[in-house]
């Protein structure tokens, strides 16, 4: 049986309007391993994450790739100490936006590569991120930098894997007949990527 | 074991940690109790075994933290020379006013209360997150409420 005093304590207590922000005052303990924010984009929705080290993902939200799903990978792989901290990617929002804007053409962003293993797909990413804004390259040329021409299937499959695509610009590889080939994202931004840096009209 | 995302316990919990604390040690301290609950929840997080009974083990901490804040009010108002303020002043019957009560209850008393009331615990967990038998959860809940009916009127 419920009486009064029981109900009016039922009722609870007053709720702020928002709670305290977590994500300052972890960074600032050593404690945010991994700081993420989720942002609209002219290819669509990304969530951004930092670690320490740099930029450690770029994800591509929408089209089968939740981002509950993105920050579990996260967990898993780099630590379970995940927070939404926006403030933290404040860098690189700002330089995303500036290459969305045409106002950019290199990231000055720190990466952390912790995402790829070392080995053959990690060097054919970092070959790729040496590709300049506006031009391209083959899978078979950055096989070769990475150091086997011929392994141009494993590096189409490290570039569909790149966990920064955008600031990696696996966008900028192509089938050496000119094919557009595959991309992480759906062809679709490998398009609007490629129009934007003018190399497709 | 793989551990969910820590901004996922948040999402889920950081209201009702909040109110627990609000209704413990009230709103001017919660917003840093509700800090030190989490900094301790994130600090300890990558060592946790069992992610079985997270909402337990974060109510265990605030339980704690809720537990540091009033300790320490009652050194510093010892300190200062003030005696604990017992006097039951002219209540009104609202929702604050049964808060402001509850917050005079004798600790374990008004963590259960919290507990029952705000978060909806049943005994198991409040005797989980206080660390006592659920004969002692439901024993502590009992007396508040005694001690409630008799200074509510």
């Amino acid at each position: 049986m419920m009486d009064e005093l029981e109900a009016l304590l039922r009722g609870g207590v007053a709720e702020p309007d928002s709670l305290p922000e977590l994500g300052p005052a972890a960074a600032e303990a050593g404690l945010l391993d991994v700081a993420y924010t989720v942002e609209d984009s002219p290819v669509g929705r990304l969530l951004l994450a930092v670690t320490r080290r740099g930029l450690v993902r770029i994800a591509y939200l929408g089209g089968g790739q939740r981002a509950d799903q993105v920050l579990e990978d996260l967990a898993d792989h780099i630590s379970p100490r995940v927070l939404a901290a926006p403030a933290r990617l404040d860098e690189a929002r700002r330089e995303l936006e500036e290459f969305f804007a045409g106002r950019r053409q290199r990231f000055g962003l720190a990466l952390d590569w912790r995402l790829v293993r070392p080995g053959f797909g990690r060097r054919v990413l970092q070959a790729t991120s040496r590709i300049p804004f506006g031009s391209v390259s083959s899978y078979k040329l950055v096989a070769g930098e990475a150091g086997s021409p011929r392994a141009y299937r494993a590096a189409g499959t490290a570039l569909s894997g790149n966990p920064i695509p955008i600031v990696v610009p696996c966008h900028r590889v192509l089938h050496s007949d000119g094919g557009l080939g595959g991309y992480t994202g759906g062809l679709d931004r490998k398009t609007a990527l490629l129009c934007l840096e003018g190399v497709l009209l | 074991m793989n551990l969910p995302p820590f901004q996922d316990l948040l999402d889920r919990h950081g209201r009702e940690v909040h109110r627990f604390l609000v209704a413990t040690i009230g709103g001017v301290e919660a917003d840093d109790a509700y800090q030190e609950t989490w900094l301790a929840a994130l600090r300890a997080y990558p060592r946790l075994r069992d992610a079985g009974n997270l909402k337990g083990w974060l109510f265990t901490i605030a339980h704690r933290k809720a537990l540091d804040h009033f300790r320490q009010r009652s050194r510093s108002a010892v300190a200062a020379g003030e005696l604990a303020d017992v006097a039951v002043e002219d209540v009104h019957r609202d929702e604050g006013e049964v808060w402001a009560l509850v917050r005079r209850l004798p600790h374990k008393q008004r963590a259960a209360v919290a507990l029952r009331y705000v978060m909806d615990a049943d005994y198991a967990l409040i005797s989980a997150t206080m660390g006592t038998s659920e004969e002692a959860a439901r024993r502590n809940v009992f007396e508040g409420l005694k001690r409630l009916r008799t200074e509510y009127r």
